[in-house]
């Protein structure tokens, strides 16, 4: 919402200082966005006159002009046909910014002269594109005749007047009016509201035309009243500069008089208005919901086809303007106009706001529509309209004719004294409250303890108590608030994380020191890279994706992970290592988003070095990525299966899942090929995912931290190293595992060291060297004890494995 | 006797000039071995007259000592020589650099989350989350946004085709609907925060589709808008680490709550450069407000016994203003080089006590 200081003050008496209204503006509860003050900007340009103008000796279209600006006498070089001695000019002194060619001017030498300044012209000011000349002020002109020489030009083109813009949240529809924000200020104590200038206009004649209604029962809301009044013998010209020059000050185009003077009234008082061309419409318009097939060229140049949810006002020709949203074309007025009915009426905002979503028209009568309408505002604003158009268009008025009747929105709603207290924590004396409400326009009642308050027409928001204290508070002073600290219940402050948001800090920490950046890519994905993870449902594809890049909520974190792998790449750095903990989404239901742990690793597994060759990524680094996780998220890693079945966006033979039984904790493994390359990537990607939400939680009682004691055998453990030949598709996790069970209470690890293939073994397979070490607990171990315990181990894994110790 | 000390000169000679530990042992041997020389010279002794045996002992003893001392000592100086030469021979270029052990970058909307923890969880609340994908009541309806409010066009929200009961899924639109599933679940005293994920249809440099925020409620029989003021500046003044920001609240309008007030820091912009503090600007960092009394009645919870407040404000943008990142987009980008830059080493979770 635009207005200018002046107009402002056409509502509110007040001599306060620009700067504190515009302070006082955003206390209370309107958001100054902006302010824009030409005549600040273009303080350097003032009226001045040319004593003489010469010739230049050295240029022949150049001239010396001695100028007087008021306080001193100047040189200024002018390449202007029309500079001349005797006239009024606009002069801007050397260091001053020129708008119009965006430098800052200089005082310099042209051509052997000195030049001190500029005779400006409209464009070099900024003020239009004519540069024809420099600018010529008649003497006999504005302000009186009397024109002091170093006056602001600005004040003489009446741009000496502030726009200001104001955030007007959606609550305050009366504010979308210069005289709403007038009557907040007023009760804020910046000045006085000056009554509503609106004299009844003396009607002439009765108006041939009359306002209908034609609403099924059950839908009389939808426009419960209508007013207008018939003109005739008026003109259309154009408006008068006061109107011309606000309307533009605050973005708007100037049309006609007919249509700026409704313009102007939404804007004045927050009541939109519509004139028809009598002329041209065909017998009564009617309010009435549009029929099967219906369209309208509406105002906007734009033909609509209009559903039977549409409420039109329409004549015998059919519908001539869409109700609260956008008027007709057909019907509109032109220079040719010099009859003229006028519409005011009262919508329902639900069904404005509706029909105006539907249609995707955004009007400045929409917008105030559906914030709610004073519906006293049908009255007066017939009033109000009538006397601009007879005073600028000419022509006679009829009586006012109107359908329908005005609701009483009258409610009353009770303020307990002690309730801006008990909500806000601040009190404030029971007559400041009521003092407020009243210059807010509520009538107010003291009744014991208790204020009695009756809502002002304009105020549709206000719904209850809670409303009423922020009326009383906005106007007393957020500021005057007293903040409190709050308290604890406990001497100290008890965990603010669950165990499981724990343990999403925890596999980010695991991730980023096992050297990974942590990323944040985009729940959404296009479809085809969701395909490519195993989406296939439609419940999770967006009705309006921003783009078709990001329309299906992602099956899987890694999409955008791969993708930001790829960016890098592109960008020449091909080895990354990123991870991201955030949702993926099997289904649209509040339990199918599941948080995972992502990692991904691409190009060379660590930077080349000195020491080593360089290695590229592989399984096993994903593998280890989603141990780290899980044992940092205090899973029960020791217990981990693995099987060869991950997702089908993995290398089938170079991936793996982790898992409880049938509880999948991970993924891992090498990215599938055909899905690198859909992400135009070459090389290779590791990658996993760990279903967090699956780890199990500690089976500890709730809340104990106590750890099983601690058995330290007093003897040394023996490590004993066995190898066996097994085929090929044997895992070696089966050898480890049978060579773990074989004596559980001696076997205290069993690692797997060395994988070999080659001569000495048979086709098709391979040799598993395990280390296994034993912890004797009570004796040393004999020979006889050592002899027996490998026995157990070669017969557990030779069974396990089908496969034979290695001779 | 005079060649037996021509043999101690000749073995101490010998003795010093050892080239090993082998020669070393070759003539410890060729001396004081079974056959060695003085232990030859020892067996003679037999046939001497006690005293002339004990005066010839001694002397031959002597000459053993010496050996022995002389041995020793050479063997000592001899190792001292192999380990300097092994150290000369193990000389390596220090300036060499080290074998890579890698370390990850914390994104910075988790570090500001982790900060936004350490600095509520002081005052008591606790972390509550819920799912992105909404229906309609949690997200719009039960916080007093029915269908037709002007608010809602504000939120550009984005849909999910319709379900069996032919009801759109959205987007949350903001983390408020986890407000209202809380109060669904439990009974007041609530003391939460909410961070994480939104959506709203919009792109552009200041916009971004997806974008994190937190959200705080406080929900007992007495808290009132000074403790929200209270609660606030001091957050405010915590999270930025200066301890005499200036906080202003504003009358504001949000359908969920009444009164509302818009929160901004001072901050000053000379030189164009954007400095958190005391200055001439202000900058608006959150909306805030008491819960309106229908959303509480909305969620079971007795209006007039009850009240609270609630406030919101986005995670990136309060992270750009601390942290001085420039660009909201590249929050998303994962460009290594950003997450390099703006990221943070993961040492340690945020806290009161250690400093944020």
């Amino acid at each position: 919402m635009k207005f200018t200081l002046s107009w402002l003050k056409d509502h509110l008496e007040t001599d306060a200082e620009p700067k504190a209204i515009i302070e006082r503006l955003s206390l209370i509860g309107l958001e100054v966005e902006s302010v824009e003050d030409r005549a600040q900007e273009l303080a350097a340009f003032t009226v001045a006159y040319v004593k003489e103008a010469r010739p230049h000796p050295n240029a022949d279209r150049l001239k010396v002009c001695l100028v007087d600006t008021g306080e001193e006498e100047v040189q200024v070089i002018c390449g202007a046909p029309n500079a001349r001695t005797g006239m009024l000019g606009v002069f801007a002194p050397a260091g001053s910014y020129i708008p119009g060619t965006d430098m800052v001017l200089k005082a310099g030498t042209i051509r052997g002269e000195a030049s001190n300044g500029m005779l400006v012209s409209e464009k070099e000011m900024g003020i239009s594109e004519d540069h024809e000349g420099i600018i010529e002020i008649e003497a006999e002109g504005t302000l009186g005749g009397a024109l002091p020489l170093g006056t602001p030009f600005a004040k003489l083109l009446g741009l000496d007047d502030p726009v200001i813009e104001i955030a007007i949240t959606p609550n305050r529809g009366d504010c979308l009016g210069v005289r709403g924000i007038a009557r907040d200020l007023a009760a804020a104590g910046l000045g006085r509201l000056k009554p509503l200038d609106a004299p009844k206009v003396t009607p002439s004649f009765a108006s041939p035309t009359f306002w209908r209604r034609d609403l099924p029962a059950e839908r009389q809301d939808a426009c419960p009243f209508v007013a207008g009044k018939s003109f005739r013998d008026l003109t259309n010209p154009a408006s008068p500069d006061w109107m011309q020059r606000r309307l533009t000050a605050i973005g708007l185009r100037p049309i006609s008089a007919l249509v700026d003077i409704t313009n102007y009234v939404t804007f004045d008082l927050g009541r939109p208005l519509h004139v028809f061309d009598a002329g041209k419409l065909r017998g009564d318009p009617t309010m009435r919901y549009a029929r099967a097939g219906e369209s309208i060229l509406a105002l906007d140049e734009r033909t609509y086809e209009l559903d039977p949810e549409t409420l039109v006002i329409a004549d015998d020709n059919g519908p001539q303007g869409i109700g609260g949203v956008m008027g007709g074309e057909d019907t509109g007025v032109g220079d040719a106009t010099t009859e003229v009915f006028l519409e005011v009426a009262l919508f329902d905002p639900v069904m404005v706001a509706e029909t105006g979503r539907r249609l995707g028209i955004l009007s400045d009568a929409r917008y105030r529509f559906e914030r709610g309408l004073d519906p006293e505002s049908a009255v007066w604003g017939v009033e109000v309209a009538a006397r601009l158009i007879t005073e600028i268009c000419g022509g006679e008025a009829s009586e006012t004719v109107s359908a329908g009747e005005v609701p009483d929105p009258r409610r009353t709603i009770s303020l307990r004294e002690s309730r801006v207290e008990s909500l806000c924590g601040l009190a404030v004396p029971a007559a400041d409250q009521a003092r407020i409400l009243r210059d807010l326009g509520f009538e107010v009642t003291e009744q014991g303890h208790e204020l009695s308050c009756q809502v002002p027409s304009w105020r549709p928001d206000i719904e209850g108590e809670a409303c009423l204290v922020e009326e009383v508070l906005r106007i007393h002073g957020y500021d005057r608030i007293p903040a409190t600290p709050l308290t604890l219940d406990t001497s100290l402050p008890l965990p603010a994380l669950s165990a499981r948001q724990r343990r999403v800090s925890a596999a980010r920490t695991a991730l980023a020191w096992g050297g990974l950046h942590e990323a944040v890519t985009f729940s959404f994905v296009a479809a085809s890279e969701a395909t490519l993870f195993g989406w296939t449902d439609p419940a999770l594809r967006l009705e309006n994706p921003i783009s078709s890049d990001l329309d299906v909520m992602r099956p899987s974190v890694l999409p955008g992970l791969i993708a930001a792998a790829a960016r890098n790449a592109d960008r020449g750095f091909p080895d990354v290592g990123l991870f991201e903990v955030g949702p993926d989404y099997a289904g649209a239901g509040p339990k199918d988003q599941r948080l995972v742990a992502a990692a991904l690793r691409a190009g060379k597994a660590a930077p080349r070095h000195w020491g080593g060759a360089p290695r590229g990524v592989d399984l096993f680094d994903a593998k280890a990525d989603a141990l780290s996780v899980l044992e940092a998220a205090g899973a029960p890693v020791e217990n981990l299966q693995v099987s060869a079945d991950a997702p089908a966006w993995y290398h089938p033979g170079r991936s793996g899942c982790l898992r409880l039984g049938p509880n999948v904790l991970a993924a891992f493994g090498e990215v599938h090929p055909r899905v690198l390359s859909a992400y135009g990537f070459d090389g290779a990607m590791a990658a996993t995912e760990i279903f967090l939400e699956r780890v199990p939680e500690p089976k500890q009682k709730a809340g104990s931290k106590l750890r099983p004691a601690l058995a330290l055998s007093a003897f040394q453990p023996v490590e004993r190293d066995f190898a066996f030949v097994v085929a090929e598709e044997v895992p070696a996790e089966k050898a480890v595992r049978a060579a773990k069970g074989a004596d559980k209470a001696l076997i205290a690890n069993v690692e797997l060291f060395d994988v070999y293939r080659g001569p000495g073994l048979p086709e098709a397979h391979k040799s598993l060297a395990l280390a296994v070490t034993l912890q004797p607990r009570e004796r040393t171990l004999t020979d006889e004890d050592l002899e027996a315990v490998s026995r157990k181990i070669v017969a557990q894994v030779e069974k396990a494995t089908g496969g034979s110790l290695r001779g | 006797m005079q060649d037996l000390e021509a043999l101690k000169e000749s073995l101490l000679a010998e003795a010093a000039q050892a080239a090993d530990s082998a020669a070393l042992e070759a003539l410890r041997v060729s001396a004081l071995g079974k056959k060695g020389r003085v232990t030859q010279l020892m067996k003679t002794l037999r046939g001497l007259s006690p005293e002339e045996r004990r005066e010839a002992g001694q002397r031959l003893n002597a000459v053993k000592d010496a050996l022995t001392d002389a041995l020793e000592a050479r063997k000592a100086s001899l190792a001292e020589a192999e380990l300097e030469a092994r150290l000369a021979r193990e000389r390596v270029d220090v300036s060499l650099p080290p074998r890579p052990r890698p370390l990850g970058r914390i994104h910075p909307i988790s570090q500001t989350v982790e900060e936004l923890v350490a600095i509520f969880g002081e005052m008591g609340f606790s972390v509550a989350e819920g799912p992105h994908i909404e229906d309609d009541f949690h997200n719009f309806e039960a916080l007093n946004i029915p269908p037709w409010h002007p608010a809602r066009q504000d939120h550009d929200t984005f849909y999910l085709p319709a379900g069996e009961d032919g009801e759109r899924p959205v987007l949350r639109t903001h983390t408020s609907p986890v407000q209202i599933r809380h109060m669904q679940e439990v009974k007041p005293p609530i003391r939460i925060i909410v961070p994480g994920r939104t959506f709203r249809a919009d792109s552009d440099a200041t916009h971004s589709p997806m974008f994190h925020q937190v959200e705080g409620l406080v929900i007992d029989e007495a808290t009132h808008m000074g403790h929200l003021k209270g609660t606030l500046i001091e957050f405010c003044r915590s999270f930025f680490g200066v301890e005499d920001l200036p906080v202003r609240f504003r009358p504001s309008y949000f359908p969920f709550t009444e009164p509302s007030a818009e929160v901004d820091i001072g901050c000053s912009r000379e030189g164009g450069q954007l400095v958190i503090g005391p200055g001439k600007d202000w900058l608006e960092i959150l909306g805030s407000g008491m819960v309106h009394p229908k959303v509480l009645a909305n969620c079971g919870i007795d209006p007039n016994k009850y009240q609270g407040y609630a406030f919101g404000m986005g995670i990136e943008r309060i992270a750009m203003l601390k942290y001085g990142i420039p660009d909201l987009r590249t929050f998303y980008e994962s460009d290594l080089r950003w997450l390099r830059h703006y990221g943070f080493v993961p040492l340690e979770a945020p806290s009161l006590v250690r400093g944020i």
